[in-house]
């Protein structure tokens, strides 16, 4: 291929994933007026944070974001740690009936979310758990429990067992075995599974939607779509524009920093599922 | 060795260890399946005052004769299918291009992988946006380059409106493709390639008889999961169309959400969810059952 041509292959694959989001950008520093200027204005003539501004001011939206925060955080920090424990068991151990829990994992990945959603909805009824954010935690958990344990169980079959035998002959217990000697080699794959787990809970929808219906208890994704709501006539493109723009600012950082933890993880996830 | 040093035997501690995990396993996940199995078989909507009736297999006669359920079925299977080919074509070409290694790269790929990372719900408000009948900038361009004569209102109509909802999704899926090829492509050996030169095949032959036959298990794992993913689709469609058009682009998954939620008919929208799970575990069966058979590829 001749080298000009693959570079402009190159330049527009990139513009190609680019441009949506720049458009948001541009359109969030544009004034309301600009926004509806018609032709479309390309670049602003003078940009504003006036839709920032009111972003927070008209929406509790720093709630959305430390909710967003809080669930995805907690989430992802009980299932890479349920799932840990439970790939070591499957990757290292003889025990009786893991078949059945692998079996359980693989066939669970394979139902489409929206099976779940109605008969959680009853529990999150019975149980008044609607608008708490343990409501989401705990199927948030759940559901990303399969590709948490199998990637690291992959893992954990990749290490040495001399080092074990090494650590069980110098009086390591079981668990001091599992917390200080392999969950630290493991470091590398757990923090791959926490990113992916964190991008996953942060990205949800369909339970956010669902069970979070006050709006003090929403996530960004629940809150966003909700801006949108209200007359047709009155969308509030630059505030919407904002908002994606805001909400979507932890995740390009989270992408630009472990673009290549990223890239192993869905690929283990890909190859174990 | 056999050294049972410590007072716990492999079995019970493995058991400890896999407890929580599958502790959450069966009451949020398999619980609600055999729930949705059972109220499938009841009645339980405005007609019976919201108690639950049992009815046997009324639900899923019902579905048979259910016009609107064939039309979001047909939705979704043109939607699983368009979106999962085009995204196949693409990401194997951005697969092949950022295989090559060049100044550049680790920007284009990180660049690459964004659109699968940012939240699909908050996205399609972009786009929504971006398909905006009178301040879109898609119309803008199209029609500043002379290829549209006037506006066109893309979510509005029915088959615009279906198109939209597939082409933002090619934008948002096409980098997982990519990744699983490219993973997929960087296990190829080298040397084939070199062996292909000496024996003369030019580029396309060298992908045609290398490259193509190599990649079938990547190529065969990423639509499996990207078919599951799709038929299953809801946020983006939710956000961006509700469905509409006038039910144009309504999925199952949509349609069933409104049947619990909107309509409070809950035994009917448990069996549209049985159906649609039973189709598309039948589809994902009859093309790669076959498939992974004949290629001793991995299977699930």
């Amino acid at each position: 291929m001749k080298r000009w041509l693959f570079y402009l292959l190159i330049w527009i694959a990139v513009a190609f994933c680019l441009a949506p989001f720049l458009w948001q950008i541009i359109t969030s520093l544009k004034s309301d007026a600009a926004i509806t200027a018609v032709p479309v204005s390309y670049y602003p003539a003078e940009a504003t944070g006036r839709h920032y501004a009111e972003l927070f001011q008209r929406k509790p939206f720093a709630r959305y974001l430390w909710n967003s925060f809080f669930i995805s955080t907690v989430s992802t920090f009980l299932c890479v740690g349920f799932a840990s424990l439970a790939a070591y068991a499957i990757a290292r151990l003889r025990v009786r009936g893991s078949r059945i829990f692998l079996g359980l994992l693989v066939a669970i990945a394979f139902f489409p979310p929206v099976i779940f959603f109605y008969p959680l909805y009853e529990m999150v009824r019975a149980t008044g758990t609607a608008n708490h954010s343990i409501a989401l935690i705990v199927p948030y958990v759940t559901f990303n429990l399969p590709f948490a344990t199998l990637v690291l169980a992959a893992f954990f079959r990749g290490v040495p067992l001399d080092i074990e035998e090494a650590a069980r002959v110098d009086g390591f217990s079981r668990w001091q075995l599992l917390l200080h000697i392999i969950l630290p080699l493991a470091a590398p794959a757990v923090a791959t599974t926490a990113l992916l787990t964190f991008i996953n809970c942060w990205n949800e929808f369909l339970l956010a939607l669902t069970f979070m219906t006050g709006d003090s208890a929403k996530t960004v994704t629940a809150g966003i779509a909700s801006l949108s709501g209200g007359s047709s006539f009155q969308i509030p493109w630059g505030a919407i524009s904002a908002a994606v723009v805001v909400s979507t600012l932890p995740l390009i950082v989270m992408v630009v920093l472990f673009q290549r933890r990223i890239v192993e993880g869905l690929t283990a996830g890909a190859a174990k599922g | 060795m056999n050294s049972k040093r410590s007072s716990l035997s492999d079995q019970s501690f493995g058991l400890m260890l896999l407890s929580p995990a599958f502790a959450f396993l069966l009451v949020i996940a398999v619980y609600p399946i055999f729930r949705v199995l059972w109220l499938s078989l009841l009645t339980q909507n405005l007609g019976t005052g919201l108690q639950p009736r049992f009815s046997g297999f009324d639900n899923y006669v019902r579905a048979f004769s259910d016009g609107h359920f064939h039309q979001t079925l047909a939705n979704t299977c043109l939607f699983a299918f368009a979106a999962v080919s085009v995204e196949l074509v693409l990401g194997l070409f951005f697969a092949l291009l950022l295989r090559r290694s060049f100044r550049g790269r680790t920007a284009a790929r990180t660049i690459a992988l964004l659109p699968w990372a940012l939240p699909t719900a908050v996205l399609a408000l972009a786009w929504v946006w971006i398909f905006n009948d009178q301040f879109g900038v898609l119309n803008d361009l199209l029609l500043r380059l002379h290829l549209l004569e006037k506006p066109v209102a893309w979510l509005g109509r029915g088959d615009t409106a279906m198109f939209a909802v597939i082409f933002a999704d090619v934008w948002k899926t096409t980098p997982f493709m990519m990744i699983i090829l490219l993973a997929g492509l960087q296990n190829i050996d080298r040397g084939l390639y070199e062996a292909g030169r000496i024996d003369g095949a030019n580029a396309w032959q060298q992908f045609f008889f290398i490259t193509l036959p190599l990649l079938v298990p990547s190529i065969m794992l990423a639509t499996l999961f990207r078919f599951l993913q799709s038929f299953g689709i809801f946020d983006l469609i939710y956000v961006m169309t509700g469905g509409g058009p006038g039910g144009a682009t309504e999925t199952v998954a949509i349609y069933s959400y409104n049947t619990f939620l909107r309509y409070l008919d809950f035994g009917y929208g448990a069996a549209l969810i049985v159906i649609t799970f039973l189709i598309m575990a039948g589809i994902a069966i009859v093309i790669y059952w076959p498939l992974s058979r004949a290629r001793g590829a991995p299977s699930a």
